[in-house]
């Protein structure tokens, strides 16, 4: 790998260390001014950190110094690698940074450091009363641990607030407000180090998750639905003794606060019990800050767990690229200052989705199940990621890309209605089936006769009403007449309804036969009967009427003298119209 | 030109419905809209609050139906909980009726096969509701059995609203009653039905209706004992029949052999007094069906009348001496204390002080009838009068249900649920009748008025009623005035209804909501929290000592280990946790260290003015702590016979563990505006014991609101 030489020919020329301790993640930034002083160019230089440091170290990155610009660039970061260079003391790990062009010889190149680390602040007393405030403990170096010598380099600890317990009191320490300052000093060898131990207050919340499973399910109906499930520990101080409502505990995790991307909608907040009623949501154009109260509040050693959802408009993270689909959305939780110990990420692609590669900033675990949600056969694709030691600054934009076919978006829905669609066919079918097991039984025979019978006096009742619509052309007929005086016309209309009439009592005769042998039309039969008798009655009635009309029409009778004389025979025919209809409607309901 | 609209009228007459599939039509969709209607009435309590199981039981149901769910149905079989009476544990499998779990299980796999991806949570919440709509489909098919399909629409209608079965049928009330109204009513039905028919294939749904019924509630002793009663009836008034014989005897004996496969329920049909009734009918139906043959046989009625008078001797003798032996014996148990407590609503108030102490086992009060009937309740007399002036075997049963049930209401107001689908019934013969003939009325009337100017040629049947027209002049306006009146109240009956589900069903009474000072809606969401501090905060092998109410809830949400709970067999346990309640604080440790209890909770609503908290209910524990325990004696918590907790209040009162755990530190609180610091609000007056010292015990958890407070149980101390 590295050759040993290599390492003693750069020179650290100014380093300057800023130690954020302003809540439970600890913030190491560190600008570095590195010099060739050897005879090669040089491509990577090496950052060290003891090995208590590095188990906690959850983040690191390096860039190109901005000198004082205001503007913010876009960061590029350099490639990290950790490395195991030989001949190096134990206990201290390597991180090698590879600059973006080799360094020349006698040239130097000054680059930003930032290491954030979990779990530094060591809470101290380790249980304190609900009342009491919280007081923690951080160990580091006044040096620069460096495997090159470092000609000058100064180090500040920035603190919450100017209430400190104890400090550690070197040569050049000062303290300023909330901060204090080590150094400068001047040519240190490689891996010189001096420790240092701030005991300080500190009552920020050191909500902790140690579990966050994310859930990412895209429908391309337009939304991906983001669930999250946390279980939450308070990491500070254990509380002990007496629980009170008196005081508030000042380091307890009362609140948590999520910025969620700007659209987000259906947002709830729940856990395994039901729904937690204690939560704000606040929405501009830029984001959604979702500010979430535990059921109670947290103090030191006190679990949680909840989950939060909320969907997003899918235009806002999935794009097309070559003929993939990629989705675009954040890794890690949008709770802010929260430190996640293990973080799992599951993003659901739509079923039938194919030829699927996840991308991500930073190296993790990966790989692939199915999950079976509403309406699937074969299972969705789920691609399943996992990291652990997060914080904030993890929360950066991944990819997962994917071949989704649009026309299978309407699976579903086609499942839906063919599965409503037999269900109606097997209503029809059943409807329609004969069920019953036993086909020669008393019961089953009589019912079959009875539909047959039925059949039967329908028919019977369509010829009646055939009749009457014929009663009414020759009612028309002899309107017609008092109207145009036209006999012949009239005469001709009788002809052929006395033939349709005869058609009709030709095509009733078989039925009646049929009606008077069943035995199971007895109840019936004698309405059936009256119904023909009352029509023939008034068929009768009908003719007469018109034949006596028609007579006098050609006798060339006065208006007045007809109406006299049909008036009677009229008041009848309306009479056993009336009983005809009667019995029709009931026929008609049996 | 004359023949194109008879073509159109043809067309349409063809697309016209006859009479009869118009009516069908009808009946169909009035019976889909009463089927939907009673489904989302019950969804107040879900739009309102969440989607959440309500109330106590329904949690240990929710629970168990999880179990069921996850670990399959052997294990559940043979699922010993150590969760709850500890340090007895508890055989679940044994000790429930597995219907409702069952049930909700199979409409969840159901659902997870048809590929819908629900929470069994979900299928819990709904379930009640579901059922409720079947029983609408029941009560429809129920009303046609006994009356006609009139009667039956309005059946379903009165009961898919009715408040006394929406009570125990909301979204969220997961238990028993839910499904067991559905199965109770299935039940009467079917047998009535095989009753009707004689039909051997009825008869049998019957038996499985009751093996349902069985399976999932308690009160399917009231089947087992209204059906015999019934046939009974119908022997004496001399109407048995081949069809009775049929229906009884298959529906009695499949459903014994059915219901002695539920574990809880066992061999109880043959061994214990509440099923005894239902035996000797069914040995009483085969002497009847004895005699008859050898009536039958002998054609001298003088002889036949000796043989039945030693017939019946015998027979009497034989089952007397029977009952007699196996009651001396033991083999058959005596009746048990709810079984007489409803037979005599006083006799629990003397002897068994742990079911007069359940609110739901209270005789009911006149207003509740009211309150959760409205107009059914003179409706049922009037349905009464039209199901006498029609007699029949089906009639015979309406009536006989709907007189037995109305008494147990009477006695227990739970009970009401069981006397709401007949009520229902019999009022819905009441409207659907009265309604009817005033239809009638008015229809054969327009008809006279049609038919006026051929009087002579009227039929028998209008003249009849022209002569009733005549003799009744405002015969047609006193009809419309009536139906109208129907109408109205039919109306406010559904207003009722809504507003009493809206107000007074629909809170889950785990989440509390009040009116903040401006109008707004407050919720008290304490019971949750402390549940889950419970689940989250404590070892996960944590004894927790409450009162019993709370027990379901603790396992089900805190999933911690509970001394007593809801399912009160035990009398003794629950006792010496009262005893605990109401000792000194240095007594009582003694027994909370031998039950090995870490946390103890209690329920205060002292900062709120809720008023059932365990203040309220500590007299309870007197009287059961008591009932074991004599050294608890009522009168010490009493000044002159009554029950205060300010200054004037007994001193052991003032002292005893309930009252330190309720109102620790409570004496430096401020409650209210304008008055002293200590003023407890639930019972308005200023607490007498302001300086409240614990010396084993330590608070832990208090939440909110002040509504549950834990407290842990501090370890001895070290002797040196």
């Amino acid at each position: 790998m590295l050759a040993s030489p290599a390492l003693s020919d750069l020179v650290l020329s100014k380093v300057d260390r800023r130690i954020y301790l302003t809540s439970h993640i600890v913030r190491i930034s560190s600008t570095l001014e590195v010099e060739n002083a050897g005879p090669e160019t040089v491509s990577k230089v090496l950052l060290a950190f003891p090995d208590l440091q590095a188990q906690n170290l959850a983040y690191l990155m390096a860039s190109p110094h901005e000198a004082k610009a205001k503007v913010k660039v876009s960061v590029v970061s350099f490639p990290i690698d950790v490395v195991k260079p030989e001949d190096m003391p134990p206990g201290v790990t390597f991180y090698s940074v590879s600059l973006p062009q080799g360094l020349t010889v006698g040239a130097s190149f000054t680059f930003d450091v930032l290491a954030v680390f979990t779990h530094a602040l060591r809470p101290m007393p380790e249980q304190i009363g609900q009342a009491d405030i919280q007081l923690v403990l951080y160990q580091d170096s006044a040096y620069y641990l460096s495997p090159y010598v470092v000609k000058v380099q100064s180090l500040s600890l920035k603190l919450l607030d100017s209430r400190i317990e104890s400090y550690t009191t070197l040569e050049s320490t000062k303290v300023q407000g909330s901060e204090i300052k080590y150094g400068p000093y001047e040519n240190l060898p490689a891996f010189s180090s001096s420790p240092i131990t701030v005991h300080f207050e500190n009552n920020l919340p050191f909500a902790i998750a140690q579990e966050l499973v994310r859930e990412i399910e895209i429908s391309h109906w337009g939304n991906v639905l983001v669930t999250e499930h946390y279980k939450l520990i308070h990491g500070g101080a254990q509380s002990k003794g007496e629980f009170s409502r008196k005081f508030q505990g000042p380091s307890a995790v009362r609140y948590l606060v999520a910025h969620l991307p700007p659209r987000a909608h259906s947002v709830y907040y729940r856990d395994a019990i039901g729904n937690i009623s204690t939560s704000h949501l606040r929405g501009d154009s830029k984001k959604t800050e979702l500010l979430i109260e535990p059921r109670y509040p947290m103090f030191g050693g006190w679990r949680t767990a909840f989950t939060i959802g909320y969907g997003l408009p899918l235009q806002d993270c999935l794009y097309e690229s070559e003929g993939r689909r990629f989705l675009n959305i954040t890794f890690s939780s949008p709770m802010i200052e929260l430190v996640i110990d293990t973080l799992i990420v599951k993003v659901v692609l739509p079923e039938g989705s194919s030829d699927i590669s996840a991308a991500a900033p930073f190296f993790m675990k990966q790989w692939q199940e199915t999950k079976i949600s509403h309406l699937d056969i074969v299972g969705r694709a789920v691609v399943v990621l996992e990291k652990t030691n997060l914080v904030p600054e993890h929360n950066q934009y991944f990819q997962v890309y994917y071949k989704f076919n649009r026309l299978s978006m309407l699976r579903e829905p086609l499942m839906l209605i063919s599965g409503i669609f037999f269900f109606f066919v097997a209503c029809i079918v059943y409807m329609h089936a004969d069920t019953s097991i036993s086909k020669f039984s008393a019961s089953y025979l009589a019912k079959q006769q009875w539909e047959e019978v039925r059949v039967a006096i329908q028919q019977v009742h369509n010829i009646i009403c055939r009749c009457l619509a014929t009663h009414d052309k020759l009612e028309a007929s002899l309107r017609d007449l008092s109207r145009t005086g036209e006999v012949q016309a009239c005469k001709a209309a009788r002809k052929s309804t006395d033939g349709l009439l005869k058609e009709l009592s030709k095509e009733l005769k078989p039925l009646m036969t049929f009606l008077q042998s069943s035995p199971s039309a007895v109840q019936v039969l004698s309405k059936v009967e009256e119904l023909v008798a009352k029509e023939r009655e008034l068929l009768e009635k009908l003719m007469a009427k018109h034949s006596t009309a028609v007579e006098a029409y050609e006798k060339k009778s006065g208006a007045r003298d007809i109406e006299n004389r049909i008036a009677l025979q009229q008041q009848k025919i309306t009479a056993l119209r009336q009983e005809v209809d009667d019995l029709l409607e009931f026929i008609d309901e049996i | 030109m004359a023949t194109m609209p008879a073509s159109a009228s043809d067309l349409l007459k063809s697309f016209k419905l006859k009479t009869k599939q118009q009516e069908l039509l009808i009946r169909v969709s009035i019976l889909c809209l009463v089927y939907i209607l009673a489904f989302i009435t019950r969804l107040f309590s879900v739009l309102r609050y969440e989607s959440m199981i309500h109330e106590f039981d329904p949690y240990f149901n929710y629970r168990t139906t999880l179990y069921l769910t996850e670990n399959g149905f052997y294990d559940f079989w043979n699922w010993f909980d150590y969760e709850s009476w500890y340090p007895l544990g508890r055989i679940v499998g044994g000790t429930l009726y597995p219907g409702l779990m069952v049930t909700a299980v199979l409409i969840y796999r159901i659902l997870r096969f048809l590929r819908f991806a629900v929470h069994i949570r979900e299928v819990c919440v709904l379930t009640a509701p579901f059922f409720a709509s079947n029983t609408t489909l029941v009560a429809y098919f129920f009303g046609k059995e006994i009356w006609d399909s009139g009667a039956g629409l309005v059946a379903a209608i009165l009961i898919a609203v009715c408040p006394g079965y929406i009570s125990r049928s909301v979204a969220g009330s997961y238990d028993n009653e839910g499904v067991a109204i559905f199965a109770l009513l299935f039940t009467f039905y079917v047998f009535v039905k095989a009753v009707n028919t004689g039909s051997l294939a009825w008869s049998l749904a019957s038996a499985f209706g009751y093996f349902y019924m069985v399976s999932a509630w308690g009160g399917y002793v009231f089947i087992i004992n209204l059906i015999p009663l019934y046939v009974l009836v119908l022997l004496i008034t001399g109407r048995y029949s081949m069809r009775l014989y049929v229906a009884y005897n298959c529906m009695y004996i499949l459903g014994m052999l059915l219901a002695m496969q539920i574990r809880f329920v066992g061999f109880q049909h043959v061994q214990s007094g509440e099923h005894m009734a239902a035996m000797g009918v069914f040995f009483l139906m085969q002497v009847f069906y004895f005699l008859d043959w050898v009536k039958h046989m002998l054609s001298d009625t003088k002889l036949f009348q000796a043989f039945l008078r030693i017939t019946v001797t015998s027979a009497v003798a034989v089952g007397g001496v029977a009952l007699g032996l196996g009651m001396v014996s033991g083999y058959i148990s005596p009746w048990t204390g709810r079984f007489y407590s409803l037979l005599d609503p006083t006799y629990a108030k003397d002897h068994i002080p742990i079911i007069a102490s359940v609110s739901e086992h209270q005789p009911t009060a006149w207003s509740s009838f009211m309150f959760d009937f409205h107009i059914l309740l003179f409706l049922f007399p009037a349905g009464l009068y039209f199901c006498f002036k029609r007699l029949s075997d089906a009639t015979i049963f309406i009536v006989m249900y709907g007189l037995t049930s109305m008494y147990f209401a009477g006695v227990m107001v739970r009970l009401i649920l069981v006397a709401t689908p007949a009520v229902c019934l019999i009022s819905a013969i009441a409207v659907s009748a009265t309604v009817k003939n005033l239809t009638v009325l008015l229809r054969s009337k327009n008809k006279v008025v049609q038919t006026g100017s051929t009087k002579g040629s009227g039929g028998s049947k209008s003249s009849s009623k022209a002569l009733l027209d005549q003799s009744q002049p405002f015969q047609k306006n006193g009809a419309i005035a009536l139906l109208f009146g129907a109408f109205y109240l039919l109306s406010r009956y559904a207003t009722h209804c809504t507003w009493v589900t809206s107000e007074a069903y629909s809170s889950p009474s785990i989440v509390l909501a009040a009116r903040g000072a401006h109008g707004n809606r407050v919720i008290f969401d304490d019971y949750r929290e402390a549940y889950f501090w419970l689940r989250q905060n404590t070892p996960q092998d944590a004894k927790v000592m409450s009162w019993w109410d709370y027990g379901y809830q603790i396992t089900a949400m805190g999933n911690r280990t509970v001394i007593v709970d809801n399912n009160t067999w035990n009398n003794t346990h629950i006792a010496t946790v009262g005893r605990a309640m109401s000792s000194y604080e240095d007594e009582a440790i003694e027994i909370i260290r031998s039950l090995d209890v870490d946390y103890v909770l209690v329920v205060f609503g002292g900062v709120t003015g809720y008023s059932s908290d365990d203040i309220n209910k500590f007299l309870w524990m007197v009287r059961i702590g008591g009932g074991v325990f004599p050294v608890i004696k009522e009168p010490d918590y009493l000044v002159n016979g009554e029950y205060r907790v300010d200054k004037g209040a007994a001193p052991k009162m003032l002292n005893c563990l309930m009252y330190k755990l309720c109102y620790y530190r409570f004496g430096e609180m401020m409650t209210e505006y304008g008055k002293p610091p200590g003023y407890d609000r639930a019972r308005g007056v200023e607490i007498g014991n302001k300086d409240v010292k614990l010396e084993h015990l330590e608070e832990a958890f208090t939440t909110s609101n002040w509504i549950v407070r834990i407290y842990r149980v501090k370890p001895p101390n070290n002797r040196w």
